[in-house]
């Protein structure tokens, strides 16, 4: 009798239910929809930052401006040289075109916001201080002077 | 006639949510940004303004770093290691040594530092256009590390607490107290 019974109910192993599946892919999805940013730019400069221990976080990302100074990347060595090379936006830039970037960075910022502005300077580790300087000072001129030497985070703690 | 109602595949929304998913992977940058921030001076109107102030020798330490990336503190070359010990004796100056800063009352009252002095010292950094951008920020790293730890120890010493685990109206005091003061000058090409 009993083993009548269990046969009756034996239909082998239920399926799993694979309903749920999407939700947790949906929420991963979100996960990483809020905790990481898009990719800024496209690089044509090689950028290695030098490690620092003190470096401090930024507090708001939409009032940062990047600037890269670099070696141009393997695909453009053969038309651009070796030299460092100031990008901003997707583009080579030479220094003077700073004042108009930091214009148009300021624009996209609201009124009350606009003194906030932080350029991120993002430059090679080899790179000679002279193109750095050159940049600070048309930074100065153009009166974004809030500025982050970019680093890698290298604090042992 | 009872009808089975169609029910919605749906098995492939996983398919679809996994797609979403792996294109913000690649396109997206986990990264936080870091960097040792600076507040660079304004220029000047005209060329008189440039020169700066004049200070009184002793609070002013000189950091130079030359074409070879070597460090020297008021035209001794030192190791890049003792850095932060030469900021930290210059700020604080304990042993009152009248090469280093001088100390001066804070021109208003500070919260929780009723009768603290303040020092009048600067450090100024200079480099050449020479100079590799590396060494550079590894000299900015050590002389905010020299200010950060001045904090800290001060917070020790004044809360009990570590300088990151302060009340905002604390940490601003203790900021007040020990400003970062770090002027980055322009490079001169020749200068020993």
């Amino acid at each position: 009798m009993q083993n009548r019974i269990k046969k009756k109910g034996d239909k082998g192993v239920p399926a799993i239910s694979t309903s749920s599946l999407p939700d947790i892919i949906f929420m991963l999805l979100f996960f990483f929809m809020v905790s990481t940013t898009m990719r800024e730019v496209e690089m044509k400069v090689g950028v290695n930052l030098p490690g620092a221990t003190e470096g401090q976080k930024l507090e708001k990302k939409s009032l940062a401006s990047y600037v890269y100074i670099g070696p141009p990347i393997q695909a453009f060595k053969a038309k651009f040289g070796t030299a460092p090379r100031l990008q901003l936006n997707d583009n080579y830039a030479s220094i003077d075109q700073i004042g108009e970037f930091i214009a148009s960075e300021r624009d996209k910022l609201k009124e009350e916001e606009r003194n906030d502005l932080t350029t991120v300077l993002k430059v090679d580790g080899p790179t000679k201080m002279g193109v750095v300087t050159d940049l600070k000072q048309s930074l100065r001129k153009a009166k974004a002077l809030l500025i982050s030497y970019s680093a890698q985070d290298i604090s042992k703690d | 006639m009872a009808r089975t109602r169609p029910e919605i595949n749906a098995s492939s929304m996983a398919d679809i949510a996994f797609l979403l998913l792996i294109f913000f992977l690649v396109t997206t940058t986990m990264s936080v940004d870091s960097g040792i921030q600076r507040t660079l001076p304004p220029i000047a109107d005209n060329e008189q303004d440039d020169k700066g102030v004049d200070m009184n020798q002793r609070n002013l330490m000189l950091v130079n770093i030359n074409l070879y990336n070597q460090i020297g503190v008021r035209g001794i070359p030192i190791d890049i290691t003792q850095l932060t010990d030469r900021a930290k004796e210059f700020i604080m100056n304990p042993t009152k040594n009248e090469e280093l800063s001088e100390k001066e009352k804070p021109k208003e009252p500070i919260n929780f530092f009723p009768n603290v002095e303040l020092s009048k010292g600067v450090i100024s950094l200079q480099c050449d256009r020479g100079t590799s951008y590396e060494t550079y920020l590894h000299v900015q790293n050590e002389l905010t590390k020299a200010y950060n730890e001045l904090r800290n120890e001060l917070s020790v010493t004044r809360f009990n607490k570590k300088f990151t685990e302060l009340s905002d109206e604390e940490r601003k005091s203790v900021t007040k107290v020990i400003p970062t003061r770090i002027s980055e000058a322009e490079p001169r090409n020749v200068k020993r």
